[in-house]
């Protein structure tokens, strides 16, 4: 008996101590702008996904231990973990909901096809930076919605454009060996219609989740002997793929990997084989040496505040990628505070900030990020802002740039993203705004 | 089995191999690169053996359905390629091994003796907890980074018979020699069920549990021993697969790939498990490569299942099961 | 004391076979309906709605139909995910191509096609059976995965093979806030579990759980083993396809095959058999578990603010499902509605226990 009282008391402790934490969660909101942060920090995409979030997490940091927070309002955050899983991710979205967030970032194509139904209701920003939906840049169908810095239609338009600098690709064949997901199949009416246009013939290559099974993948592109093969894969997928290709001798040099196939987890488990793979780099490469990574070793890693388990990992190419995907909703938040006043502002102001963003080369500069991206300017017709990426390869030990700038073709996705958008409003019953009205 | 169902079923694979050996017989330019895909499928599938024999171990010895075997082999790599950082690749292998039996004991000790004599399922039900806990535990403890195993496996493949056929045909160096481990840790068990007197004492439990108690056999010792086999046979796996993938958590994973395997190799046989991951891998490539392009591709995944499937539908105890007479 | 059937006598035969047969426990169900249909839509969170109580609610319905299968035929499923998936994109090409169709007549729809395709991959249940037939059934899991992930007239030519749900509406109003789409649910799963309550009393689900005990007997006794297995399956894939299609519906909204991948089988299986088999109640009860368990540990160091990284609270709750998995398989390997029914016996003698 006297057990079971102890246990009744510990439980009762238990419910104390939860409503306590709830009531003074409570009370910090007030005074700070929430960001959730959606990570995968276990699982099977654990590896790509724990750069990204620590990159995220560290910026937010900063903001608050240099800056004092966005115009003096701190940004309060906390991590939900996904497993990369749809519903999980959804959970994270309604548990986090509570605490009054402006902005998301799923960093799951799956999870963000989930939200963009929910936040428009809610009015929550979502910022899916270099991933999501494609025709999700029309912002008067998806009002919420920030591909920002890029979608998949302008990687697979832009990656055409690189192998078509070596050589007309008439009569050429060109391999997608493809994550069998939404993420991997977004590319492919892109590269459908850019197949019938430049005449080469497209081979569809799915692999299914989670990626480790290729040998057949890679034994019939050993057959058909593509001149390229484009990587659209994400976590172990890609070092498989790589592994494989080195496996069926296929040349390095023609892969060609979207930017999330083409960072150190990557590559580095095929180590020196890998040479020569190259990656679209969305904006950035592995970059170290930029005022932001000495702020972030300055002001975080050498107190003994960073989020990533080791100093080096800071400026490689996902950790970059959080980073920045945690600036554009910063970024966000203050053009709103610009209009707004400097406050705790909320999802539906943010989002007003999110499709004004002006982000010019020396704003760039000035957030320490000069180099890392292009300058970006949102509005409510073009909710990426920019359409810009460059080809960077792998020596064996680094990544660097072998390419110019690309700008994706807006002339042939313009209006595919248009039939999209709209196809995607008459299913949902709903009216699109009128981009010329929006202020 | 009726003569009917035996005929249907000698038809079925007498189809299933006409198609594969098609491209053989219609153009022998074709033929190196079926040769190719088929070299490729029989190397991956005695890998799938490798992991199906874990769980036939250990089905045979205490009639568990062991859905750990998959974490296990997780758990094995992760150990090992973390230990090996700090230590030489010998004492490191040692470490896991022993590790690896700490754990059959613990499993043992913690979850199936507790358990005896619950319905399979139950028991199966408790293996998928143990999968979840070492799934947890292997990455809280090594972390759940990509770590690159290096044990010495060559990476590049070689293209042979260069004067036989244009092009030659290409190996793949590292699934050759996985496959010749796999070789040599198949021997090494049939030697250990044949010879010893603990393989013997093994057999005799999995012939009869009661029998073999009776006649002085300890049951929890030898149910100790074969998941401690079961452990060595996963950190073989680990090592094969994770010097092939890189040790992550999908290693974990390979579990479900064994299971056809099983079934069509039935749960109580060690040479069915060979066959069975002989043929599903075969069949997989073939059918992903040749068939795949026609159904739009990523068909092996369940081509293997099918094709288990279809076979136990005609002879329902599998390749090499014990055929109990049981029409129902 | 308060929970003893004495002095309640039984007069007819209607009487002694209704469905609760001793009036606390028809008082508790209807006292614990009133309390979910009137005075839970006024008291829950909207992240307790739309985080807990709808999924809980669709997952039930799923665990309740595997459950008529594995507990009540003893035919071992590890499909349900794609019988799931069945619903869920049957319910969503019913809805895009006839609209205006009553949204209960495309769930109905969309469990009739989880039938079909339940009953096609349920044949093989005539020839094995146990771990082969469990092994089986990964087959039909697999191939429907891949099904609606290859053939792009399953999604209405989605670009990229995600699909989203039509707004909900019944009659003319919608479903939109977090109350109502639970009480949508709640409606659903209430009448389904009375039905599946209703055909496991009846002829039906005794044959059902002749087939269960020993196959050969209950042929002997005039029992088809054909008609009862595949029936099982019927009705099974019936119930997990109106899941799927309320989990695809009402609770994500937007999906694609992974949502009802493999896991998801194993998922739902644990959830049969820690709530117990063969027990409706132990579908709830299991569902709970499985649902809310995960949540909670995930929870709980945040709560008491121990600050622990985000990859070890997610390690620590695999590790501690894990155990608790084996902990309650070794404690009660019946479930967890053996459990509750244990309490009720000991309820019944209590205070004299002798």
């Amino acid at each position: 008996m006297k057990h079971a009282t102890r246990m009744k008391a510990a439980a009762f402790a238990l419910a104390a101590a939860g409503l306590l934490g709830a009531a003074m969660d409570a009370a910090a909101q007030a005074k700070e702008i929430f960001v959730p942060v959606l990570v995968y920090r276990t699982g099977a995409y654990a590896p790509n996904g724990v750069p990204w979030a620590d990159g995220f997490v560290d910026y937010l940091k900063l903001v608050n231990a240099r800056d004092g927070g966005v115009n003096g309002i701190k940004i309060a955050y906390e991590e939900c973990e996904t497993g990369y899983a749809t519903d999980r991710g959804v959970e994270c979205y309604e548990r986090l909901k509570s605490k009054k967030p402006v902005v998301f970032n799923p960093l799951s194509t799956g999870i963000s096809y989930a939200l963009i139904d929910k936040v428009p209701h809610d009015h929550i920003v979502l910022i899916t930076a270099g991933y999501g939906r494609a025709d999700s840049v029309d912002g008067a169908d998806f009002k919420y919605v920030f591909p920002m810095l890029g979608t998949y239609w302008d990687a697979a338009d832009m990656l055409v454009q690189h192998v078509k600098k070596k050589g007309s690709l008439k009569g050429k064949k060109i391999a997608l060996v493809y994550h069998d997901s939404p993420y991997g199949k977004e590319p492919i009416p892109v590269l459908e219609a850019l197949a019938k246009s430049e005449g080469f013939e497209l081979l569809k290559l799915p692999v299914t989740h989670p990626g480790v099974e290729q040998k057949a993948t890679w034994l019939q592109i050993r057959q058909q002997r593509p001149d390229y093969v484009f990587l659209w894969g994400w976590g172990v997928m890609n070092s498989t793929a790589i592994k494989e290709a080195i496996a069926v001798s296929y040349p390095r040099l023609q892969i060609y990997g979207v930017w999330w196939s083409a960072a150190e987890p990557d590559v580095l488990p095929a180590e020196m084989a890998a040479k020569g793979y190259n990656g679209l780099a969305l904006g950035h490469s592995a970059e170290k040496d930029n005022p932001i990574h000495k702020d972030m070793i300055k002001y975080l890693y050498d107190k003994g505040q960073g989020t990533a388990a080791k100093k080096e990992e800071v400026g490689s190419v996902l950790y970059n990628r959080g980073m920045l995907s945690a600036m554009l909703t910063i970024e966000s938040i203050r053009a709103a505070q610009g209009k707004y006043g400097k406050r705790v502002v909320t999802g539906e102001e943010v989002q007003w900030g999110a499709e004004h963003l002006n982000l010019d080369a020396a704003r760039l500069k000035a957030l320490g990020v000069e180099g890392m991206m292009q300058p970006v300017k949102t509005s409510c017709m073009d909710h990426a802002g920019v359409h810009k990426a460059r080809i960077h390869t792998w020596d064996g030990s680094q990544w660097s740039y072998t390419s110019d700038w690309y700008e994706s073709n807006s002339k042939l996705l313009r209006p595919m993203i248009k039939a999209s958008a709209d196809k995607y409003a008459a299913e949902k019953k709903f009216e699109a705004r009128d981009c010329s009205k929006a202020m | 089995m009726t003569a009917t169902a035996r005929n249907l079923t000698f038809a079925f694979f007498a189809l299933l191999v006409a198609g594969a050996v098609s491209p053989m017989v219609i153009g022998s330019a074709r033929f190196p690169q079926w040769l190719e895909v088929a070299l490729g499928g029989l190397l991956t599938g005695v890998l799938y053996s490798l992991v199906a024999l874990g769980l036939v171990l250990i089905f045979k010895a205490s009639g568990v359905f062991n859905f750990a075997q998959g974490a296990m082999v997780l758990f094995a790599a992760l150990t090992l390629v973390r230990l090996m950082e700090k230590m030489p690749l010998a004492v490191a292998l040692a470490a896991t091994l022993a590790i690896m039996f700490a754990l059959a004991w613990l499993i043992e000790r913690l979850v199936l003796r507790p358990l005896v004599n619950q319905e399979g399922i139950v028991l199966f039900m408790a293996t998928l907890g143990v999968a979840n806990f070492l799934d947890g535990f292997g990455q809280a403890v090594w972390g759940s980074q990509i770590y690159t195993l290096n044990v010495g496996m060559p990476k590049e493949p070689k293209i042979i018979l260069q004067g036989t056929f244009e092009g030659g045909v290409l190996v793949d160096m590292e699934d050759l020699v996985a496959a010749g481990i796999a070789a040599a840790l198949v021997a090494a068990l049939m030697l250990f069920f044949q010879k010893t007197a603990t393989g013997r004492a093994l057999r005799a439990v999995a012939d009869d549990h009661q029998a073999a108690q009776s006649v002085g056999i300890p049951l929890n010792r030898m149910w100790v021993i074969v998941w401690s086999v079961a452990g060595l046979v996963a950190l073989v796996a680990g090592v094969v697969w994770g010097s092939k993938l890189g040790v992550q958590f999908s290693l974990s994973q390979v579990a479900l790939k064994a299971l056809p395997v099983v079934m069509l190799g039935g749960f109580t046989s060690i040479p069915g498990a060979i066959v069975g991951g002989l043929i599903i891998g075969l069949g997989e490539k073939i059918s992903e490569v040749y068939l795949g392009p026609a159904f739009g591709g990523g068909i092996e995944n369940w081509f293997a299942y099918v094709l288990a499937l279809v076979f136990l539908l005609f002879r329902p105890e599998g390749l090499f099961g014990e055929k109990i007479i049981d029409r129902v | 004391m308060i929970y003893r059937e004495t002095g309640q006598f039984k007069t007819t035969y209607a009487s002694d076979q209704q469905l609760f047969p001793i009036l606390q426990d028809r008082v508790f169900v209807i006292a614990f309906l009133v309390f979910a249909f009137g005075v839970m839509p006024f008291i829950a969170s909207e992240y307790m709605f739309r985080a807990i109580l709808v999924p809980f609610l669709i997952l039930s319905l799923a665990a309740l139909g595997l459950n008529i299968l594995v507990g009540y035929c003893g035919q071992v499923s590890l499909g349900t995910g794609g019988f799931m998936a069945v619903g869920a994109y049957a319910a969503y090409n019913f809805a895009v191509r006839v609209p205006d169709l009553n949204l209960l007549v495309v769930f109905i729809l969309a469990g009739a096609c989880a039938t079909l395709v339940g009953v096609l991959f349920g044949v093989p249940s005539l020839r094995i059976k146990g771990f082969y037939l469990a092994v089986a059934t990964l087959a039909a899991q697999f191939f429907i995965d891949w099904l609606f992930a290859r053939v792009k007239w399953f999604t209405n030519d989605s670009s990229s093979g995600s699909v989203s749900a039509p707004p909900l509406a019944m009659f003319g109003h919608p479903i939109e806030s977090p109350a109502q789409k639970y009480l949508f649910v709640l409606a659903i799963v209430v009448v389904f579990a009375l039905i599946a309550r209703n055909l496991t009393r009846g002829a039906v689900g005794r044959a059902w759980m002749a087939t269960r005990d020993m196959d050969v007997a209950a042929e002997v006794i005039g029992i088809r083993p054909l008609t009862a297995k595949l029936s099982a399956f019927a009705v099974s894939s019936f119930f997990v396809g109106v899941s799927g299609a309320l989990w695809a519906f009402v609770y994500l909204g937007s999906w694609e095959p992974l949502a009802f991948d493999v896991n998801r089988s194993f998922q739902l299986l644990f959830m049969v058999i820690i709530g117990g088999l063969g027990s409706i109640l132990g579908s709830f009860l299991g569902a709970a578990f499985i649902v809310i368990l995960p949540l909670a540990l995930n929870q709980l160091p945040t709560k008491l603010g121990i600050g622990l990284s985000t990859a070890m609270i997610s390690h620590i709750e695999l590790m501690v499902f894990g155990s608790l998995i084996v902990f309650f398989l070794i404690v009660e390997p019946r479930g967890l509605a053996r459990l509750w029914a244990i309490a009720k016996e000991k309820l019944r003698l209590w205070p004299f226990p002798h």
